[in-house]
């Protein structure tokens, strides 16, 4: 994993007790973090990528509306890491070229 | 805070009111209308109060308040009036956070996943508070890991006291990416550059509406010291930028190189983080989805709600406060869901209309002093052409992976509107259902065809407004 780009933690009022596994390794986060927040804290560079050419995505609003931010949380695939609160012992994976099971609800 | 559980949705629950979203607008609405003796159910997606402004307000994770100001911590204000209504012994308040509302039927029916259950509850109104999101601009580059919104960086600083990774640069235009600018700055975060994107001219553009703006000149004083203080910071600004690119490293996979022009000069700074931002547009996905009737704001470059002064939409039971019926901000999206709480406590016969005219008569005079302003802002800080037209192979779709040559090409061919063009390149058909990439397309299409943007028009939003799992689409079905 690398490290250049991580987050970097200011000084906090909460402690960073709960540990996550973030692609199999633990990272130490708060409790209000969401999984997107682990993910960036843990500099792990994209977290996902696209079904269509493969390319690397991250987190990029944090609010629940751009999608890029899909993960596979304890094995469940397309879940937006973004409005998901880490648990302790959480495994967050990258999504890799996943395509939304009810994709075609949509069409 | 006490969260209430989720209601028995076997037989249909009833409440008098349904307000989707627990911003400043869902906050202020729901003790209004509890205070007035409604029964009132509150939903967020989102796992405490606050909406975007004063997210994470219960539980703020930087330690130094006055790293985001007291403009944020004057949630607390709120929150505690919240809390007391939701608090009180016979409370009216039925609070469901980690609620995603999904659906709103004609019938007043609302469908929600909490839990990855789905549930539904009716209501006699429903207040729509869902708030607005940062426009979603496409430049070349702007899908790689590294770039993201000032907003998200904002998040993280109030949920999570995390800082964007140095070197970093900020680009974009408007008063959020001053504040966050300075946020980030008070809180030691090194910036190595601010690339200011506000085409020249602007401020001449924006005098006529000056009139408007000196109503509010504690608004406009915030503005101007904001900008004061990045400057007294000696934090790099450059003006006037354009021709924004973010550049990826050698194996392309991660931000490494911001590249601008200034006055015709191409320049680049190395940064592993670059935050974005071009103003905030309404958050339109269940309106659309509910087939609401929706104007374009010419001045503010997006669609809203059509709403009356009291929030009442085209659909006489479903009213709208906040900015997800029209930029204004925090202080206007209170005034508006007091107003719409009243308006209805009234409609429901809890008030007279004499008590409704009394109390909204202080409301009003501080929203339109709040909305006085936004001409002005909304000139001032409208996104250069080029944001809104991109060129090239700049992604547009970041789904779909569609760029703007593709759309131009659809749309040279005599696509008819958005809604075609999603149906012959997929444009709008990922996870974000069009959320990122809707504006976007509208504007190249009109752009390529010589037509306004109200004419070419938006995509048909249909619900589910979120992607569900298979277990959540299986409650539908029982
Ligand atoms: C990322 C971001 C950061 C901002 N930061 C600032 C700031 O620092 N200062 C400032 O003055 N202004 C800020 N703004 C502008 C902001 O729009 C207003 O200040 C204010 O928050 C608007 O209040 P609101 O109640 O209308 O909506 P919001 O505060 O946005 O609240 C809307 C709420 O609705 C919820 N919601 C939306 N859709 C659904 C759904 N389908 N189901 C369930 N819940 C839903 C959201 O989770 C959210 O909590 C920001 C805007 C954004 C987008
Ligand atoms: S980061 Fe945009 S939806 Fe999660």
């Amino acid at each position: 994993m690398t490290n250049v780009s991580n987050f970097k933690r200011l000084p906090s009022r909460h402690d960073a007790s709960v540990t996550v596994f973030v692609e199999g390794q633990a990272v130490q986060v708060q409790a209000h973090d969401s999984a997107a927040a682990a993910i960036l804290a843990a500099g792990l560079g994209h977290s996902r990528t696209t079904p269509i050419t493969g390319s690397g995505r991250a987190p990029y609003c944090m609010m629940g509306v751009c999608f890029e931010c899909l993960v596979e949380i304890d094995g469940q695939a397309n879940t937006q890491g973004c409005m998901t609160l880490v648990r302790e012992g959480m495994q967050i994976k990258r999504q890799q070229q996943a395509r939304l099971l009810t994709d075609s609800q949509h069409d | 805070m006490t969260k209430s559980s989720v209601p028995d949705t076997q037989g249909d629950s009833q409440y008098d009111l349904i307000i989707i979203g627990a911003g400043p607008a869902g906050m202020a609405a729901a003790s209004t209308a509890a205070r007035e003796g409604l029964t009132v159910a509150l939903m967020d997606e989102q796992c405490s109060v606050g909406g975007q402004i004063y997210r994470a307000i219960q539980h703020t994770a930087l330690q130094y308040q006055q790293i985001l100001g007291a403009d944020y911590y004057a949630g607390q204000t709120l929150l505690a009036a919240f809390e007391q209504q939701l608090n009180a012994e016979q409370s009216q308040i039925t609070y469901l956070p980690n609620s995603m509302v999904w659906s709103v039927e004609d019938d007043l029916v609302v469908s929600f996943s909490s839990g990855e259950i789905s549930h539904r509850l009716r209501a006699k109104k429903v207040l729509l508070a869902t708030g607005a999101m940062e426009r979603p601009v496409a430049f070349p580059g702007w899908t790689l890991p590294g770039v993201m919104t000032c907003g998200a960086a904002q998040i993280l600083l109030k949920q999570s006291a995390l800082a964007p990774a140095a070197p970093l640069v900020l680009a974009g235009s408007g008063p959020l990416l001053l504040l966050i600018a300075a946020q980030l700055n008070r809180a030691g975060v090194a910036i190595t550059a601010v690339l200011d994107t506000t085409p020249k001219g602007r401020y001449l553009k924006a005098a006529k509406y000056l009139w408007g703006a000196l109503k509010n000149p504690i608004l406009l004083k915030k503005g101007l010291g904001l900008l004061q203080e990045l400057k007294k910071s000696g934090i790099r600004y450059e003006r006037q930028v354009s021709d924004l690119k973010a550049i990826a490293c050698e194996q392309g996979i991660q931000l490494e190189q911001v590249q601008f022009s200034v006055s015709g000069k191409v320049q680049q700074i190395d940064c592993n983080s670059l935050l974005v931002h071009q103003g905030v547009v309404p958050n339109v996905q269940l309106s659309r989805a509910l087939g609401l009737a929706h104007q374009w704001q010419a001045l503010q470059q997006c669609w809203s709600p059509v709403r009356d002064t009291w929030g009442q939409s085209s659909h006489a039971d479903i009213f709208i406060a906040g900015d997800g019926g029209g930029i204004a901000g925090a202080v206007a999206a209170e005034c508006q869901g007091q107003l719409a709480a009243l308006k209805i406590a009234e409609q429901l016969e809890r008030i007279n209309p004499q008590v409704l005219v009394q109390q909204t008569r202080p409301i009003q005079r501080i929203l339109a002093k709040q909305l006085s302003i936004r001409p002005f802002l909304d000139q001032l800080y409208q996104p250069a052409e080029a944001f809104l037209k991109p060129l090239g192979d700049t992604i547009v779709c970041r789904c779909e992976e569609i760029s703007a040559d593709q759309i131009r090409k659809i749309a040279a061919q005599g696509v008819a509107g958005p809604n075609q063009a999603k149906a012959f390149c997929r444009a709008g058909m990922g996870p974000c259902q069009g959320r990122m990439c809707g504006l976007t397309v509208a504007n190249l299409i009109a752009d390529e065809q010589n037509r306004t943007v109200e004419a070419v028009g938006y995509y048909q939003i249909r619900s589910p407004i979120k992607p569900l799992t298979l277990s959540e689409l299986a409650d539908l079905a029982d």
